[in-house]
């Protein structure tokens, strides 16, 4: 084949490909609204509760105790040496607040979570299960899918918030117990600085990268290839799109917020 | 192939539903995946409380006949029909109620791993029938004891042997009573007694509930067993379409072949060349 033809080939596909997730996407979320109502919607978010809050909450935990641990420990000298140190938990919460507690819950989601769910999905696909699905007059997409996604959605800012508070404590462990800031000055630029707008953004973000993690996974399942190589291949794909996918909305969300924020307030310097 | 054509419309009229209309009918059907047509414009007709079994070679097509009685395929030409009503392109609501007339045996059984057989059998009752819980406990007993699997409602998929699989499988494509039941591969995978057992389960089922029986298959065993007609797919098309005793007596070489379990003469050719 040509080059030319292989590129023509790879973006037909892509685009196919892209078509059929916002298709994908689309039916999800018209099923959701009426969902929403249903009892048998929520009799089956409540396993998908556990298996995305429960036994995710663990691993978000650790990864915000030690974020929060080398954020304080990378700081302090630098802090110091400019005579900042009792501004520390501005840089340390509001880093991860706004960004790396959404950022890394998302990634431990996306890397437990999205990949089981593709997994599930995808062994479901190959054997067949989806079409009995289909073939008992029921839609997969609303039997399997929107329960899933709910989940994600709903879950992912409540582990964000474990991971932030996991994440706080541990930097101030660090500044107080181990590079003997005072707690008093400590918190109180941490209050001044860290406003309702930067929970908000931490939210937001929360809200978009678990929508996107469980669309993501599901889709990747719903339309694996044949095979056990054919879900192992979803697995991958779909860790990696959601990774991309969170690093992407974080961009676009971080530069719209901070857009309306000035709009709203006006520049906030955070060294004043 | 003009002969099986009007075999295929003639074939046991007095069969036909009570206005006369075939219950389901492929007229024209055209299929392709990519480059690889596998239906080349299929026509046949199946008669209410018929066994039907479809034969071929694997890939010929055979499950995918199936898909498009159900409307899981929609055809890329030419139209399914079951009792006269398009399937192809019905909304969604009408083709979930479509849906609760057939029962569908899937190869892989396709039982839901999470769930214990009560709640695969409970599955289709509860989403299409307003039934109290007690009720549908007794429904699930009856289909599972129709099937010969008592007691066995609170044990997983996964601690079932292939033919039990196979046979919860059967009885939860029976659950909401069907009119058609369609089997994709029933006895692929089992031991020849398994397999027989699937095949009195065909034949008992068909003498119960008077449902339209179609056998995707390619034991030949099981074919001659539950079979009232043969149909037979080659290269997207059916070359034959007969009963039992039709298929042991046809001149045709490419179903002898094929009944017989020998390679073709291309095959041996191509065999010979590279050797």
């Amino acid at each position: 084949m040509s080059f030319l033809a292989t590129v023509g080939y790879k973006s037909i596909h892509a685009t196919e490909s892209f078509g059929r997730f916002w298709t994908f996407a689309w039916t999800t979320l018209r099923f959701l609204g009426p969902g929403l109502f249903r009892y048998k919607t929520w009799r089956l978010v409540m396993p998908n509760f556990y298996e995305v809050g429960n036994r995710t909450l663990p691993v978000v935990l650790i990864t915000g105790m030690f974020v929060g641990l080398v954020l304080a420990i990378q700081s302090y000298d630098q802090l110091a040496a400019a005579g900042f140190e009792q501004r520390m938990g501005i840089l340390v919460n509001m880093t991860l607040v706004q960004e790396l507690g959404p950022v890394l819950a998302g990634v431990m989601l996306a890397g437990r979570v999205g990949g089981a769910l593709t997994a599930e999905l995808g062994t479901m696909n190959v054997t067949e299960q989806l079409d009995a699905l289909r073939a008992m007059g029921s839609d997969p997409i609303r039997h399997l899918v929107v329960p899933r996604f709910l989940a994600c959605l709903l879950l992912t800012p409540l582990l964000t918030v474990f991971a932030d508070l996991a994440g706080c404590l541990s930097g101030f462990f660090v500044a107080v117990e181990l590079k003997n800031v005072p707690s008093e000055p400590y918190w109180y630029f941490t209050k001044d600085a860290l406003e309702r707008w930067d929970l908000m953004v931490g939210f937001i973000k929360s809200v978009a990268f678990g929508g996107a993690i469980g669309m993501i996974a599901c889709y990747k399942g719903f339309h694996c290839r044949h095979g056990a190589s054919g879900v192992g291949r979803a697995c991958t794909e779909s860790f990696v799109a959601s990774f991309i996918a969170i690093l992407a909305i974080d961009f676009f969300l971080a530069t719209f917020l901070q857009g309306v924020y000035k709009a709203l307030y006006g520049f906030k310097s955070l060294v004043m | 192939m003009a002969e099986v054509a009007d075999k295929q419309a003639t074939a046991n009229p007095e069969a036909a539903d009570v206005d006369g209309r075939p219950i389901i009918e492929l007229v024209d059907v055209y299929k392709r995946f990519g480059d690889l047509h596998v239906l080349r414009g299929i026509n046949v007709r199946l008669n209410k409380g018929e066994t039907t079994v479809i034969i071929g070679e694997s890939g010929a097509g055979k499950s995918v006949v199936l898909k498009h009685i159900v409307g899981l395929l929609d055809p890329e030409k030419g139209e399914v029909r079951y009792r006269g009503q398009v399937i192809g392109g019905m909304k969604r609501r009408a083709l979930t109620e479509l849906r609760t007339h057939f029962g569908y045996l899937f190869q892989m059984s396709a039982l839901f791993d999470s769930l214990t057989v009560e709640e695969n059998l409970a599955f289709p009752l509860v989403e299409h029938r307003k039934l109290a819980e007690a009720r549908i406990k007794e429904i699930v007993a009856q289909k599972l004891s129709m099937v010969g699997l008592d007691g066995i409602q609170s044990k997983k998929p996964a601690d079932l042997s292939g033919g039990q699989r196979k046979r919860v499988a059967l009885a939860r494509a029976i659950a909401l009573d069907p009119e058609v039941i369609l089997y994709d591969e029933p006895t692929t995978g089992l031991d020849p007694p398994r397999a027989d057992v699937i095949n009195e389960l065909i034949i008992k089922l068909k003498q119960e509930t008077g449902a339209t029986s179609i056998v995707v298959t390619h034991d030949m065993a099981s074919a001659n067993k539950v079979a009232d007609r043969i149909l037979m797919l080659l290269e997207g098309r059916f070359i034959f379409d007969g009963t039992p005793a039709e298929l042991t007596g046809t001149d045709d070489e490419r179903v002898r072949d094929f009944v017989q379990g020998r390679a073709s003469r291309e095959d041996m050719m191509s065999l010979q060349r590279k050797g």
